[in-house]
């Protein structure tokens, strides 16, 4: 299982090692935390929310994407969901190739398309309130109900 | 019956996190509609929805079965 949604800690060494490979000469490892201050607001704690099914099948879809762009790659990514408190790991991204350029890249490519495609939610809670991130502003709308398809495949 | 899966905001919105809906032969926009006349609740034209787990369009016609989730702009990484 290498894309995985998950209630518990993340073990970073647990999803380097499904990448792991004769022919690689690099793993890039991309860790997401728990940041204290967003535009100097402090955040007290976070909670991920995640429509679980769907967000394994995107993490595979996004496994396939890198595949076609980097056919040697290998990826493996685990996204925790729950009450997250500062500095902990929300998200970890390993990918191998053969060579590191490939590796960095591919690597930026899946957490951009993550906060793209995988149906997860992050809900900030913050002294003198809460907000689920990415609503009220609606700087992001679907007027056809779905993405664009330049937003899917860019 | 269509059910209907509510998450992040829209959860807190609508009040409940899934709900079943009688239709069929209807389309999304269809749904759509029907959910923000009968149920009150707002807000779906901003949002993406899925059928059966992939993203799908308004004019997807609902099958007896199908599951539909309203999917917020995401924000997770």
């Amino acid at each position: 299982m290498n894309y995985e949604i998950t209630r518990d800690k993340i073990d970073i060494q647990d999803v380097i090692d499904k990448v792991i490979s004769r022919n690689a000469g690099a793993i890039t490892t991309f860790i997401g935390t728990v940041r204290e201050l967003t535009h100097g607001k402090k955040t007290l704690h976070l909670f991920y929310e995640s429509y679980e099914a769907m967000a394994v099948k995107k993490l595979e879809e996004i496994g396939r994407e890198i595949s076609e762009r980097w056919p040697d790659a290998k990826t493996a990514i685990t996204h925790r969901i729950g009450k997250l408190e500062i500095t902990d790991t929300a998200v970890v991204i390993a990918v191998s190739t053969p060579h590191r350029d490939d590796a960095y890249k591919a690597n930026r490519y899946a957490i951009e398309r993550i906060k793209e495609i995988v149906p997860i939610w992050k809900k900030e809670y913050w002294d003198d309130g809460e907000e689920w991130i990415g609503n009220q502003k609606e700087t992001v709308a679907y007027p056809d109900g779905r993405p664009e398809e330049n937003e899917l495949n860019d | 019956m269509i059910k209907v899966l509510f998450f992040a905001f829209l959860k807190e919105a609508a009040g409940r996190e899934s709900m079943e809906v009688e239709m069929s032969g209807e389309t999304l926009a269809d749904l759509k509609k029907k959910l923000s006349q009968e149920y009150r609740i707002e807000n779906l034209e901003t949002v993406m929805a899925a059928v059966n787990e992939e993203f799908a369009p308004d004019d997807t016609v609902l099958e007896e079965g199908d599951t539909v989730a309203f999917i917020p702009p995401v924000s997770g990484g």
